[in-house]
């Protein structure tokens, strides 16, 4: 089947938020903080505009609260004292013109006492400079497993490494925007987003409002990689107190630089690793510390944080594993969900590390994780048993052909001995992602779905999961259409209004085909049971049971409904962070072939190959295209994406000068599936859609290592940074072979 | 420094048929399109001609509708996604061109007319010739895949 919404995208008539047209509307804009840190002293209206014909609201507007409810309930709406990074919303202003508000808005000055920020993450903060706990530490965490400190002792080889990430931006393509009005009590608020519950119940709560009187809907969203997980909560409040005040629809568009500057970015992180290894490269222990940088408010960093840490052991067999980690306070605009959530930062670390071990002991890379590799009945860092049947070893060794990597390797050798600027390498990443909330998460929150039946037989899903891209609607309908023998055309999804859908759950974390898509095969199910069919009923017998049903029961609904429930086999341990992490794991091996020109130090990867198992393929365009777009955009953060940061906001929030691969910078990927059906995932499913960010950065940084010789241990690796490496390197190389020679 | 700007009456032929509207001066090609004339096809990604959302034509050659100045389009042609007919979409459909659809309109814009174009793959390859139009979901293979498979199709005899 073809993506229900394509033609409509492809033909310009899907409406974004940006293009629906409201009368009467304000257009609304957005007064922000100008350091770091510091406490308000004076808000001074410019001259130039009549300040009258203009809305303005400041924390005092706010009913309730002024927070923006999260995980923690520390972020304010408005800024009312303290300001805690540059990008701080301290006034929102309205007016009937976008262009004069947009002008306005920059002639309010923010006059702020400025205090000691906190702007380097991996740096223990001086007293003055504490402003959360007593140390700025978000969340601490830690993952124990085995005697790590006697294995290290015993290891007859320790390698350490120290390994850092970049912070990366989304770039979806169409920016943050919500439009707020009035349906007589009730506020509706509608915009780009992934996550409408957690919009309503950051409005219910600073609204001081209750869910009756609130509505959110979840507009056509043109792409969210996480960056539409929290943030839209805040251009939604901030839209809807501007309609409040007003009194008259209200919509806030950013633009692309505000875009970039004010709202969430990836992690950055610190991760070290100290492995004790045996001397045919079996892992005795690793020892890993890993620091993120979480911005100025908690938001969702000790979530994150938990991933990292979770998947920073990598997908190999070690009995002695400790890894700690911890999230901490920065005056840096806060850093947020971003494709992968964690996982990408510390599995760079892991797979770059392992080719760093390879190499000091003389290993092929290949044989190392060969080696290592977890087997059905191994366990992960939590003592999660892995059996599920998946031979680990065979999927990367069918990357291996698949790409030809001995061929290049022999043809690379060939290649680099004779030419004088240019130098050729492969490199391999094996890695995994664990779908679904961590641990007990999805059992918190207790998803619902329901699937009504239409007095026309036709059957209508309703969920909270919102399409972005990734083919929520595509996969949804053909999920419901096999469930029922239904054509896909007498399948409706609807739009994601809280008025109307129950809450299943965030569109988030590789969970919605997965995790949401089981929600409806058991709906359909229990939609099927309550028009009093069998199991096996399918088709035109469901169809006229449903139209039978309403001709018995004229005026009512007929609604199947499911709620999650635990598998029986998963038990997870939030204090010891022992048990099962996931309920399962999706399994891949990438090569990245890359070309690193010596005169300007730029790499180009001119051949990638992604293989991994997930479950089973739902949509087979649709999973390729996943796939394609998380390596590329893995590429990116491996190349080119560098968010520079001056005053703990990025200085280059422009397309021209944070650069995103192109077409001309990245080959076609090519992608292959491996199939081995998860028993609690749609159809057999399990998640992909972060799994593919994961692996790009390491398998390109292991090509560039294989190229050079040179040994790139922080990502973006730029053409200065590659340069700086290897002119280093050059020079360090004498000194080196004869500290070699010596010992 | 206040609201208060200068507009002037423009017209030009949109999608063939005449249009008078009027604009203010310092007004983008962009923002008549979509604000003014309700065409809301168009997107804007960047605002600065990085993106390529924005891709229109004027007087057939594709432009970046947020660098052209509105006054600069007077008696002159401009072509828009709302133009093109859908049953000539299918390949990028099947392929895979299109996810989150921000992107879309601008690379298919672009995608029409290399297609009408196709002495330019004599000089450049499909990817240099896409290289203009950012799109952060597909990894490019779905959009150029269903170029080729365009191109393909009007090759054949």
């Amino acid at each position: 089947m073809q993506r229900r919404e394509g033609l409509a995208k492809l033909t310009g008539r899907e409406r974004y938020v940006d293009d629906l047209v409201v009368e009467g509307c304000l257009w609304g804009a957005t007064v922000r903080a100008t350091v770091p840190r510091g406490r308000i002293e004076e808000i001074r209206f410019g001259e130039g505009f009549d300040w009258s014909a203009f809305v303005a609201v400041d924390h005092r507007d706010i009913p309730g609260p002024n927070v923006i409810a999260l995980i923690e309930r520390d972020q304010p709406v408005l800024a009312a004292r303290d300001v805690r990074h540059v990008h701080e919303a301290v006034l929102l202003l309205a007016h009937p013109s976008r262009d004069t508000v947009r002008r306005a808005a920059r002639a309010v000055q923010v006059v702020v006492d400025a205090e000691p920020a906190v702007l380097d993450f991996r740096v223990p903060p001086r007293p003055e400079q504490v402003q959360y706990g007593a140390d700025n530490v978000l969340k601490h965490l830690h993952i124990e497993k085995g005697d790590v400190d006697r294995a290290l002792a015993d290891a007859p080889h320790v390698i350490e490494g120290v390994y850092e990430t970049g912070a990366q931006e989304h770039v979806y393509l169409e920016t943050q925007g919500m439009l707020a009005w009035f349906d007589g009590d009730v506020l509706v608020v509608k915009g780009s987003m992934q996550c409408p519950y957690y919009v309503l119940r950051a409005l219910t709560h600073a609204l001081a409002r209750d869910e009756r009187r609130v509505r959110v809907i979840q507009a056509p969203t043109g792409g969210g990689f996480g960056g539409k997980e929290e943030y839209p909560s805040t251009i939604a409040l901030h839209t809807a107190l501007l309609a409040l005040k007003a009194g008259r629809p209200v919509k806030m568009i950013y633009d692309r630089g505000e875009d970039m500057a004010a709202t969430t970015k990836r992690h950055p992180a610190w991760i070290r690793h100290r492995t004790g290894v045996d001397d045919d490269g079996g892992l005795l222990a690793q020892d890993i510390e890993v620091v993120i940088d979480g911005g100025a408010y908690v938001t969702l960093s000790p979530v994150v944080l938990s991933r990292a840490v979770i998947h920073a052991g990598g997908p190999y067999d070690c009995a002695n594993v400790r890894i700690a980690g911890r999230a901490m306070l920065t005056n840096a605009v806060p850093f947020g969900a971003f494709r992968g959530f964690g996982a990408p930062q510390t599995q760079f670390a892991t797979e770059r590390h392992m080719d760093v071990i390879a190499r000091a002991l003389d290993m092929d890379p290949v044989d190392l994780r060969r080696r290592n590799l977890l087997r059905d009945g191994q366990t992960t860092s939590t003592g999660q048993i892995i059996r599920d049947g998946t031979d680990r070893v065979a999927v990367m060794e069918r990357a291996l052909v698949r790409s030809r990597y001995r061929e290049r390797q022999a043809a690379h050798a060939a290649f680099n001995a004779t030419h004088r600027t240019r130098r050729r390498g492969v490199g391999l990443a094996t890695f995994y992602h664990g779908a679904g909330f961590t641990g007990s998460g999805e059992v918190t929150l207790r998803s619902v779905v329901h699937v009504a039946g239409w007095p026309d037989g036709r059957v209508e899903i309703l969920s909270a999961n919102i399409e972005m891209g990734q083919g929520t609607l595509t996969v949804f309908t053909q999920i419901a259409a096999a469930r029922l023998g239904y054509v896909p055309d007498d399948i409706v999804v609807a739009e994601a209004d809280t008025a109307r859908v129950p809450d299943s759950g965030p569109t988030v974390a590789s969970r919605t085909a997965m995790i949401v898509g089981r929600l409806i095969e058991r709906a359909c199910d229990d939609l099927r049971r309550q028009v009093g069919l069998d199991p096996d009923a399918r088709g035109a017998t469901v169809r006229a049971a449903i139209v039978r049903w309403h001709r018995e029961h004229p005026g009512e609904s007929l609604m199947g409904r499911s709620q999650y429930e635990t598998p029986q086999d998963v038990s997870w341990d939030e204090q010891t962070y022992r048990g099962d992490a996931y309920g399962t794991f999706a399994w891949a091996a990438y090569v990245a072939d890359v070309e690193v020109d010596l005169r300007t130090y730029a790499t180009r990867v001119v051949d990638f190959t992604a293989v991994q198992e997930i479950g089973k393929v739902l949509h087979p365009t649709l999973a390729r295209g996943q796939v394609q777009g998380g390596v590329v955009q893995g590429i990116g953060w491996a190349l080119m994406e560098e968010c520079r940061f001056e005053q703990g906001a990025m200085s280059n929030p422009q397309l021209t000068n944070y650069v995103i691969p192109t077409s001309d910078d990245v080959p076609p990927i090519t992608v292959e599936f491996l199939e081995n059906p998860y028993r609690h995932g749609a159809q057999g499913a399990k998640g992909l859609g972060e799994l593919p960010i994961d692996g790009p950065a390491p398998a390109v940084l292991n090509a560039v290592a294989a190229a050079t010789g040179a040994d790139p241990r922080v990502i973006p690796l730029t053409p200065e940074r590659l340069m700086a490496l290897l002119e280093s390197e050059i020079e360090a190389a004498p000194a080196r072979a004869a500290g070699r020679g010596a010992a | 420094m206040s609201g208060g700007t200068e507009t002037l009456l423009l017209s030009f032929t949109l999608n063939g048929t005449p249009v008078t509207v009027t604009v203010d001066v310092t007004e983008r090609l962009l923002d008549v399109l979509r604000y003014r004339l309700g065409l809301t096809g168009t997107k804007e990604g960047c605002a600065e001609g990085e993106c390529g959302a924005c891709t229109v034509y004027l007087d057939g050659l594709p432009v970046d509708a947020c660098l052209v100045p509105a006054y600069q389009v007077r008696q002159r042609g401009v072509t828009t996604i709302e133009a093109l007919d859908p049953a000539t979409l299918d390949t990028l459909l099947t392929e895979g061109a299109t996810q989150c659809g921000a992107c879309t309109p601008g690379v298919v814009m672009t995608a029409r007319w290399i297609e009408e174009h196709p002495e330019l793959l004599e000089t450049h390859t499909l990817r240099e010739l896409m290289a203009g139009n950012l799109c952060r979901c597909t990894g490019y293979d779905g959009i150029v895949d269903g170029v080729r498979r365009a191109l393909d199709r009007r090759n054949a005899p």
